[in-house]
C-alpha cells in the first residue's frame, strides 16, 4: 500500500509557525521536528508528521510566487489567510541567518556572488536552499527600491510589508550592498550584522542626501537616490577638515583642549594623551579619503585599524572611549581658527555613535 | 420580455503576462448570455486594466434567465493570430431572480481556465430588472427559493412542509461526443462545464414548476447530482423537499423558528395512547422480499435492509384509535404524494411523532446509450422503481413516511448501483395540509407529552414480525415500548435526551470480485451486496456496542464499484439515548470449547473488549442513571429475548441460534469467533483509536453532548489515494488497508488541527471512490468547530467578557484588515521611521547582537501580531519609545510620499478589500445568526493538466484546484454580499490521472447556500465596539504626529 495522493485544504490556509518550509528540504523538515518533540507531545505518527510536513511545503510552494510581492498576499483571492498569519509568513520568509547576511553584506548582489553561495553554504551550516532564498530576497528588495525615492525604510516596508526592524535591516543590507562597504576582512569577523545595520541607520541618517533633508522643489527632477548613495558634496567637503591635523597650532591646541577637559576622569588618562595625535590623525584622514570610492568601501577596515584596535590594545574601557570620543568632538567648537563646525558635527556625529558601536571584543 | 439583465464590466488585475515580448497583456473582455455577445474595448499594455464598460443589456425570458449562466471570456487581444483565451468566469443569476436574495452581484472573481487554473481577477456588476409576469402557462419558476440546508432555513418559518420534489435531465457528454476528437482539450472542458451549467439550471427550473404546482414556494434539502455515465451520457439529477416558508420578519430572538413556539408543541398530538398489541422486532436482520428481478435493461433490485425490525405489510393493525386517527389523517394528507419523502434531515418540533428505522434500497443496472436526450425514462423509471421500494419497506415498519432521505449511484464502466436510503417515520399531518389541522388532535394529556423520547417509541406493529426483537418499555416515559437500538439517517432531534457525548462510528469493508463484463458483472455484483450490506451493519452495531452505546444518527452507507472490488463505507454518529435500555456487553464465544489454550485466548480477548467498552464509557461520559427491574416492567414475553449477531457468510443461521448464552450478562451481544476471519474482525474492532484527548468527532450537525461552540471554525477537505500492491490481494489484506487508509486519514486531522483544541469535527463526510484497478480514493470534507471544555451553558459574565473578546478579534479580522492596507498605502505615512533615529538607536544597543541577529523574535512575533491592531499599535510604541518625533518629519515626508504613490508598480491598495468568507457543511454558524439567505451556490469545475510533474505532481495538482474551488466560492458568495457559505458540500470529485503521460484531470462539483451572518456579540456590542475599533489607528497616528 503506497499512497499516490495525499492533500489537506483548509478554507483557512493553515500556517505552520515553526516555519520550517522556508529552508531545506522535507527530510530535514521532518527530522527537525522530530527532534522537536513533536511526536511525543502530540501522540502522532511518523507517517503522519511527514504527510503534515509535505501539506506545509506544497503549500509554500504555491505562496512563494506572491511572497515575492507581498502586497500581492494580501489581494489574491486563492488562500484565506488570516492578518496576523500573513504578517507571519512575510516575517518568516524574510527573515535571514546572521552568519549568511555577514557572509554577503557589502557584496554586489550579482549573479557572480550568487555563485559564491555554493561556498557559503557549508561554510555557514545553512541549507543551499536557505541561502538561495536569502539572497534572493536581498536582491529582490534591492531592485525594487533601488530606483525609488524617499526614505528607504518607508519604501520597503510599503513594498514588502515588512515590520519595522526587518525593514530597517533591510535598508542595512540595501545599504551596504549599494556602497560596497567592506566587511569580510579577517579584522572585521568580530562585527556582528547588528553592528553594521547600526551603522548604517547612522549614515543613512545623516550622511546621504535625504539626510540633509531637503524637499525637493520640483518632484519630477531627477535626483539621485535619497537614502542609497552618500551626499557626493559632503564627502567632498570633508577634505576641509584635513587642516585639524595638518595644521600642527591646531592640532595642538586640540590636544591641550581635550586633555584638560579629562584629566583625572580618564583611566587610560597617559595613553590617550601619548596617542591623541594618532588617533585624531586617523580619524580626519578616513574623513579626508571619502571622496574616493575605493576609500569608502574600506571606510570600516580604516575605522577599525585606526581607532579600535590602537584603543584595544591599550586597553581602554568602553567608558573612556565614550567620554573621549565626546570631548574630541566637543573641543573642536572652541577652536576659533576652525570654520568648519557643522561640517565637523554632521562627520563626527555619526562617526562617534559608529565607533562606540564597533569598540569591542 | 419578461427580465432585463444589465452586465458592466469594471476592472481586471494580476492578469497573465500573454506577450513575452512587453511583458504585458492587452485584455478584453466579451459578455455572453444565451446567444448575445458583447464586447469590451482593448485595454492595452496592462495587467492591470480598467475597462470601465458601459452597462451591457441583454432582454431575455425569463426561463433562460434560470437556464443560462452568463458567461465572462477573458481574451488576450492579438493583431495578427487568433486571439488568446486567458479565462473565464460563469455567473449563475439565479439568486438575482427572487426577491429576497440578493439584488446586485458585484466584486472580483478568478478568472478561471481549465488548463491554468486561476489567472487573474475581474470585477464586474451584475443587476436583473425583472418585469411581473402572468402567464398561468410560464414556463418559469422565478421567485421559488432553493435552500441546500437540510432543515427549515433560519430566519424562515414552516407553513406547510409539501413534500418529495425529483427531477432528472440527460445529455450527451461533450467528452463522448466525435467532435472531441478535433477539438482541443480546454474546449472539451469549456463545452462540458458550461452544459452541466444549463443542464442545473434547466432541472432548477422544472423542480421550481413543480413546487408552484404544489403551491409552495421554496425547496429545502435540495439536492442536486450528476452521473457520469460516459459513453451512455451524462444525467443531473436533484431531489428536495418542496415546502411554503414564511420569511420571519423580525427575528427578535436568536433562535431559530423552529424551536421556539411553545405553541407548535401543544398541537402535536406527540402522545399516543399506551395501549399496544404484542409485538417484537430485531437488530440484525435482511430482509429479502424482494427478489431479483430483470428489466429490459437487466437490473437486479438487491435484497436490502431494514435497519430496526422487520414487518411484513402489516401497517394497519395497531390497537389505539388515536394512533389510527393519526394514520389515518397522515395518510390521507401522504397519499396524495406518489413518494412520502422527506429530504429533510432535521424537523420543526413536533413534526416527527415516531421513528421506525433505517431503510434502503439498492439496484444493479446496466447503462446503455440514452437515445432521446428529452425522453428520459428509463433512468426516471430505475428510481422509481427504487422509491418504490424504500416505500414499501417504511410501509412494514408501520411508517408512512420517509425521513432524511437521499439517493446516490456508484458508476463503474457500464455497471451502476443506484441506492436510495432514509429513516422510515410517522410524521404530524399538521405541517402537510394546508390548515386543517384537526382539532381532536391537539387535546389532552398535554402534561404528560414524553419529552425527548416520543421519536423512539416504536411506530410498527409488535404482532407478525417473523424474527425475534427486544423491546422494553421507554426508560423516559415508561409507557411505550421502544428497540434496544435505534439506527436512523437523520439529525438528533433536538430535544432527544441524551445522555453523554456522541462519536463518530464508522464501518469499513472490501470485498474483491472478479473481473467480468455485462450482465455476469451485474450479476456478481448483486450477488455480493447483501453480504456486504450485512456485515456493514454487523459492523456498525459491533462497534456501537462497544462504544456503550444505542442509537446511531446520521448513518450514511456508501457502497462503491470497481473494476474488481467493492467497497462499502458506513459513517453515522453513535448516541446514548436516555430513552432506550443500557446495551449489553459483548460476547465472545468459542467454537471449540474443549480447548484449553484457545479458552484463555478467547477470555483474554474478552476481558480486552470489556475494558474497552469501560473505558468508552468514561470517555463519552456515558452514565445513565441505575433503574431498578422492577420499574422497567419485564420485558415483553418472547421465545428469544437476546439480541445477537450472526456471522452468517457461508453457513446458516439455524447453526448458532442454540448457543447458550446463560452465563453472560443479560442482553449480552455474542460475537462468535469460528475462523480467522472473525478473529481479525475482533481485533480490527480493538484497533479503532479513539481521538486524542481535547478532540471528538461526528457526522451529524451538531455533536451531542457539547452546546458550549465558540466562534472559530476551520472547514477543509482532505483526499487520499493509495495504490494496492496487486500481489496476493485477499479480502483481509484489502480491509486492513482500507481500515488503515481511513485511521491513519482520521490521525492525519486530528494532527493537523490540534491548535484547535478543544474542538470538534463535526458533519464529517467520507466519500470512497476506485478510480482504477489498484487505486483506491478517500475523500473527507468537515468542519472543526472550537468549544469551551469549563464555560457552562448559561450567560455567565465570563461569558459576555469572551464574546466581548471574541467580537474584536472578529472586528479586527473584518475591519481592521483593509484599514491597515490603507493606512500603509496613504501619501502620509503616519509612522515614517524616524530620521533623528540617534536616540531610539542608540537604546537598541544594549541589545546582545545574538539577540539581533535574527532580526526578530519569532517566538512572540507571532502572539505580538495576532492582529493588525497590535502591530499598528507596536510601531506605534517603538516610534514612540524611541525617537523624539517632530511634525518636520512628517511634512518632510509627504510630498516624497506622494511621488512614490505615482510610481508604484504594485496596484492601488485603496480598493483592496478581500473579506473573509466562511465555509461551513453545517447549517449555521456558531456563535452566529444567519439574517439573509442570498441564495443556493451550484458550481462545477474541470481542471485538467498536460504538465503533471511541474505542477508538483497528483498531490500538487489537485491540492491548487482545491484551494482555487475553495477560492471561486467565496469570490461568488462575496460578490453576492454574503460573508459565509452554509450546508457547504463538494458532491463529487472524481480524479483522474495518467503519470505516464504526464496528465491528470479532475472535476469537482460543490455546492451551498451563501449567506449574511452577523455575530450574535456585535449585535450586542455594536455602539462600543465598533468605534473603538474604528478610531484605533487615528488615535496612535495622533499621538505619533503630536
Amino acid at each position: 500500500m503506497t499512497s499516490e495522493l495525499d492533500i489537506f485544504v483548509g478554507n483557512t490556509t493553515l500556517i505552520d509557525e515553526d516555519g520550517l518550509w522556508v529552508g531545506g528540504t522535507v527530510s530535514d523538515a521532518v527530522a527537525l521536528r522530530v527532534r522537536s518533540g513533536i511526536l511525543e507531545q502530540t501522540g502522532a505518527t511518523a507517517a503522519v508528521l511527514q504527510s503534515d510536513t509535505m501539506d506545509h511545503y506544497r503549500t509554500f510552494h504555491m505562496l512563494e510566487r506572491l511572497l515575492h510581492a507581498p502586497p500581492k498576499l494580501l489581494h489574491q483571492l486563492i488562500f484565506q489567510i488570516p492578518p496576523s498569519r500573513q504578517a507571519l509568513l512575510i516575517e518568516r520568509y524574510y527573515a535571514f541567518d546572521e552568519a549568511f547576511v555577514r557572509e554577503v553584506l557589502g557584496k554586489k548582489l550579482s549573479k557572480g556572488t550568487k555563485k559564491d553561495l555554493d561556498d557559503i553554504s557549508p561554510k555557514t551550516g545553512i541549507t543551499l536552499k536557505s541561502c538561495r532564498r536569502q539572497f534572493d530576497n536581498f536582491k529582490r528588495v534591492f531592485k525594487v527600491v533601488e530606483e525609488m525615492r524617499g526614505s528607504l525604510v518607508d519604501n520597503i516596508q510599503q513594498h514588502f510589508l515588512l515590520s519595522d526592524r526587518l525593514a530597517r535591516d533591510y535598508a542595512a543590507i540595501v545599504f551596504f550592498a549599494n556602497n560596497r562597504f567592506e566587511t569580510g576582512k579577517k579584522k572585521l569577523q568580530y562585527l556582528s550584522f547588528g553592528d553594521f545595520a547600526f551603522c548604517a541607520e547612522l549614515m543613512i541618517q545623516n550622511w546621504t542626501l535625504g539626510a540633509v533633508g531637503e524637499a525637493p522643489t520640483d518632484p519630477d527632477s531627477q535626483m539621485d537616490d535619497m537614502d542609497m548613495d552618500l551626499d557626493k558634496e559632503f564627502l567632498q567637503d570633508l577634505k576641509e577638515l584635513k587642516v585639524l591635523v595638518a595644521d600642527k597650532d591646531l592640532l595642538d591646541l586640540h590636544k591641550s583642549l581635550v586633555c584638560t577637559a579629562l584629566r583625572g576622569k580618564l583611566g587610560v588618562f597617559s595613553e590617550m594623551e601619548a596617542n591623541f595625535k594618532n588617533l585624531s590623525r586617523g580619524l580626519v584622514n578616513v574623513a579626508a579619503k571619502l571622496t574616493h570610492n575605493k576609500d569608502v568601501r574600506d571606510l570600516f577596515v580604516d575605522l577599525v585599524e585606526k581607532f579600535v584596535e590602537p584603543c584595544r590594545s591599550d586597553h581602554w574601557p568602553l567608558n573612556d572611549v565614550r567620554l573621549f570620543l565626546n570631548q574630541y568632538s566637543a573641543s573642536v567648537h572652541s577652536l576659533d581658527g576652525f570654520r568648519h563646525q557643522a561640517l565637523w558635527d554632521r562627520y563626527m556625529g555619526t562617526l562617534r555613535g559608529c565607533l562606540l558601536r564597533l569598540y569591542h571584543d | 420580455m419578461p427580465g432585463k439583465l444589465k452586465v458592466k464590466i469594471v476592472a481586471g488585475r494580476h492578469l497573465p503576462v500573454m506577450d513575452r515580448a512587453s511583458d504585458l497583456t492587452d485584455a478584453f473582455v466579451e459578455v455572453k448570455f444565451g446567444n448575445t455577445t458583447f464586447k469590451t474595448d482593448v485595454y492595452l499594455k496592462s495587467l492591470n486594466p480598467q475597462w470601465n464598460s458601459e452597462w451591457f443589456k441583454f432582454e431575455v425570458d425569463d426561463e433562460d434567465l434560470q437556464d443560462e449562466p452568463l458567461q465572462i471570456t477573458v481574451l488576450d487581444h492579438d493583431t495578427y493570430s487568433a486571439n488568446d483565451a486567458i479565462g473565464k468566469v460563469y455567473i449563475d443569476i439565479d439568486p438575482l431572480l427572487y426577491s429576497e436574495a440578493a439584488t446586485v452581484i458585484s466584486g472580483w472573481f478568478p478568472i478561471y481556465d481549465t488548463i491554468h487554473g486561476i489567472r487573474g481577477e475581474i470585477n464586474v456588476v451584475v443587476k436583473v430588472d425583472l418585469f411581473n409576469d402572468l402567464n398561468r402557462f410560464r414556463q418559469s419558476s422565478c421567485g421559488v427559493k432553493f435552500f441546500c440546508t437540510t432543515s427549515i432555513p433560519k430566519c424562515y418559518r414552516a407553513v406547510i412542509i409539501h413534500g418529495f420534489v425529483e427531477e432528472l435531465v440527460v445529455n450527451e457528454d461533450p467528452e463522448y461526443q466525435w467532435i472531441d476528437r478535433i477539438r482541443t482539450p480546454r474546449a472539451s472542458n469549456e463545452a462540458r462545464q458550461r452544459l452541466i451549467s444549463l443542464m442545473s439550471g434547466e432541472l432548477q427550473r422544472k423542480i421550481g414548476l413543480k413546487v408552484l404546482e404544489m403551491r409552495g414556494n421554496a425547496v429545502v434539502g435540495y439536492l442536486q447530482c450528476f452521473d457520469l455515465e460516459g459513453e451512455s451520457g451524462l444525467v443531473v439529477r436533484a431531489i428536495g423537499t418542496a415546502c411554503t416558508l414564511d420569511k420571519l420578519s423580525s427575528p427578535a430572538a436568536f433562535l431559530p423558528a423552529c424551536n421556539s413556539p411553545s405553541k407548535d408543541m401543544k398541537e402535536s398530538p406527540l402522545v399516543h395512547p399506551p395501549s399496544h398489541g404484542c409485538r417484537s422486532t430485531h437488530n440484525s436482520p435482511i430482509h429479502t422480499a424482494t427478489g431479483s428481478r430483470l428489466t429490459q435493461n437487466f437490473s437486479v433490485s438487491v435484497p436490502t435492509l431494514i435497519y430496526t425490525g422487520m414487518g411484513s405489510g402489516s401497517a394497519g393493525k395497531e390497537g389505539g384509535p388515536f394512533k389510527a386517527l393519526l394514520r389515518q389523517q397522515t395518510q390521507s394528507a401522504l397519499e396524495q404524494r406518489e413518494f412520502p419523502f422527506f429530504t429533510l434531515t432535521a424537523f420543526p418540533p413536533g413534526f416527527l411523532v415516531h421513528v421506525g428505522g433505517v431503510v434502503s434500497a439498492r439496484s444493479v443496472k446496466l447503462l446503455d446509450r440514452i437515445h432521446n436526450p428529452d425522453e428520459p425514462e428509463t433512468r426516471d423509471a430505475w428510481w422509481a422503481e427504487i422509491r418504490q421500494e424504500i416505500k414499501s419497506h417504511a410501509k412494514a415498519l408501520g411508517c408512512h413516511a420517509v425521513v432524511g432521505y437521499s439517493e446516490s449511484t456508484s458508476i463503474c464502466e457500464e455497471v451502476c448501483i443506484l441506492s436510495a436510503s432514509g429513516t422510515a417515520a410517522v410524521l404530524n399531518p399538521r405541517f402537510l395540509q394546508d390548515g386543517t389541522v384537526e382539532g381532536c388532535l391537539e387535546q389532552r394529556l398535554e402534561e404528560n407529552l414524553p419529552i425527548g423520547c416520543g421519536f423512539c417509541h416504536i411506530p410498527y406493529d409488535e404482532l407478525n414480525m417473523p424474527f425475534p426483537a427486544h423491546l422494553t418499555y421507554c426508560y423516559n416515559c415508561r409507557k411505550q415500548k421502544v428497540p434496544d437500538v435505534l439506527f436512523t439517517t437523520i439529525d438528533l432531534p433536538t430535544d432527544a435526551a441524551v445522555i453523554g457525548k456522541g462519536c463518530l462510528i464508522q464501518a469499513r469493508l472490501c470485498r474483491l470480485k472478479k473481473k467480468a463484463q455485462a450482465e455476469a458483472n451485474a450479476t456478481a455484483i448483486s450477488n455480493l451486496l447483501p453480504f456486504m450490506e450485512y456485515e456493514v451493519h454487523t459492523q456498525l452495531m459491533n462497534k456501537l456496542k462497544l462504544k456503550g452505546m444505542n442509537a446511531l444518527f446520521g448513518l450514511r452507507i456508501q457502497i462503491t464499484v470497481g473494476e474488481n472490488m467493492l467497497m462499502g463505507l458506513a459513517s453515522a454518529t453513535g448516541v446514548y439515548l436516555a430513552a432506550l435500555p443500557t446495551p449489553g456487553g459483548i460476547q465472545i464465544a468459542g467454537k471449540t470449547p474443549n480447548d484449553g489454550s484457545y479458552e484463555q485466548h478467547i477470555s483474554h480477548m474478552q476481558k480486552k473488549i470489556n475494558d474497552t467498552i469501560a473505558k468508552n464509557k468514561e470517555l463519552y461520559e456515558i452514565n445513565p442513571p441505575e433503574i431498578s427491574e422492577e420499574i422497567i416492567g419485564s420485558p415483553i414475553p418472547e421465545p428469544r429475548q437476546r439480541s445477537r449477531l450472526l456471522r452468517s457468510q457461508s453457513e446458516s443461521s439455524d447453526e448458532v441460534t442454540e448457543l447458550d448464552l446463560s452465563h453472560g450478562k443479560k442482553d449480552a451481544f455474542v460475537l462468535e469467533i469460528d475462523d480467522t476471519d472473525a478473529m481479525e474482525d475482533v481485533h480490527s474492532l480493538l484497533t479503532d483509536v479513539p481521538p486524542p484527548s481535547g478532540f471528538y468527532s461526528c457526522n451529524t450537525e451538531i455533536m451531542p453532548g457539547i452546546n458550549n461552540w465558540t466562534s472559530e471554525i476551520q472547514m477543509f477537505t482532505s483526499v487520499r489515494v493509495i495504490r494496492l500492491s496487486s500481489l496476493n490481494l485477499t479480502n483481509q489484506a484489502l480491509n486492513k488497508n482500507f481500515n488503515d487508509l481511513c485511521e491513519n486519514l482520521l490521525k492525519s486531522l486530528y494532527f493537523k488541527l490540534r491548535s484547535m483544541i478543544p474542538c470538534c469535527l463535526c458533519h464529517v463526510n467520507f466519500t470512497v471512490s476506485l478510480p482504477e484497478d489498484e487505486l483506491i480514493q478517500v475523500t473527507v470534507t468537515a468542519v472543526a468547530i472550537t468549544f469551551d471544555k469549563n464555560q457552562a451553558l448559561q450567560t455567565t459574565k465570563t461569558h459576555v467578557e469572551k464574546s466581548l473578546q471574541r467580537a474584536s478579534t472578529d472586528n479586527e479580522e473584518l475591519l481592521q484588515f483593509p484599514l491597515e492596507l490603507c493606512s500603509d498605502s496613504l501619501p502620509s505615512h503616519p509612522f515614517p521611521p524616524a530620521k533623528e533615529h540617534l536616540e531610539s538607536a542608540s537604546a537598541n544597543s544594549g541589545i546582545p547582537a545574538a539577540q539581533r541577529a535574527t532580526s526578530v523574535d519569532y517566538s512572540s512575533f507571532a502572539d505580538r501580531c495576532s492582529s493588525w491592531i497590535e502591530l499598528i499599535k507596536l510601531k506605534a510604541q517603538t516610534i514612540r519609545r524611541g525617537s523624539i518625533k517632530t511634525t518636520v518629519t512628517v511634512e518632510k515626508a509627504s510630498p516624497m510620499g506622494e511621488g512614490n504613490f505615482r510610481n508604484r508598480s504594485a496596484p492601488p491598495c485603496a480598493n483592496s478589500t478581500v473579506g473573509v468568507v466562511k465555509m461551513t457543511p453545517l447549517s449555521f454558524i456558531p456563535g452566529a445568526k444567519i439574517t439573509k439567505y442570498l441564495g443556493i451556490i451550484n458550481m462545477f469545475f474541470i481542471r485538467e493538466t498536460t504538465s503533471l510533474r511541474e505542477e508538483g505532481g497528483v498531490s500538487g495538482f489537485l491540492h491548487a484546484f482545491i484551494a482555487e474551488v475553495f477560492a471561486m466560492v467565496r469570490a461568488h458568495v462575496a460578490a453576492l454580499g454574503g460573508n459565509a457559505v452554509v450546508s457547504y458540500i463538494m458532491k463529487q470529485c472524481v480524479f483522474m490521472e495518467n503519470p505516464n503521460k504526464n496528465q491528470a484531470q479532475c472535476l469537482i462539483n460543490v455546492s451551498g447556500d451563501a449567506v449574511v451572518f452577523v455575530r450574535e456579540s456585535d449585535l450586542e456590542v455594536v455602539p462600543t465596539q465598533q468605534p473603538t475599533a474604528n478610531c484605533q489607528p487615528l488615535c496612535t497616528e495622533g499621538e505619533v504626529t503630536t
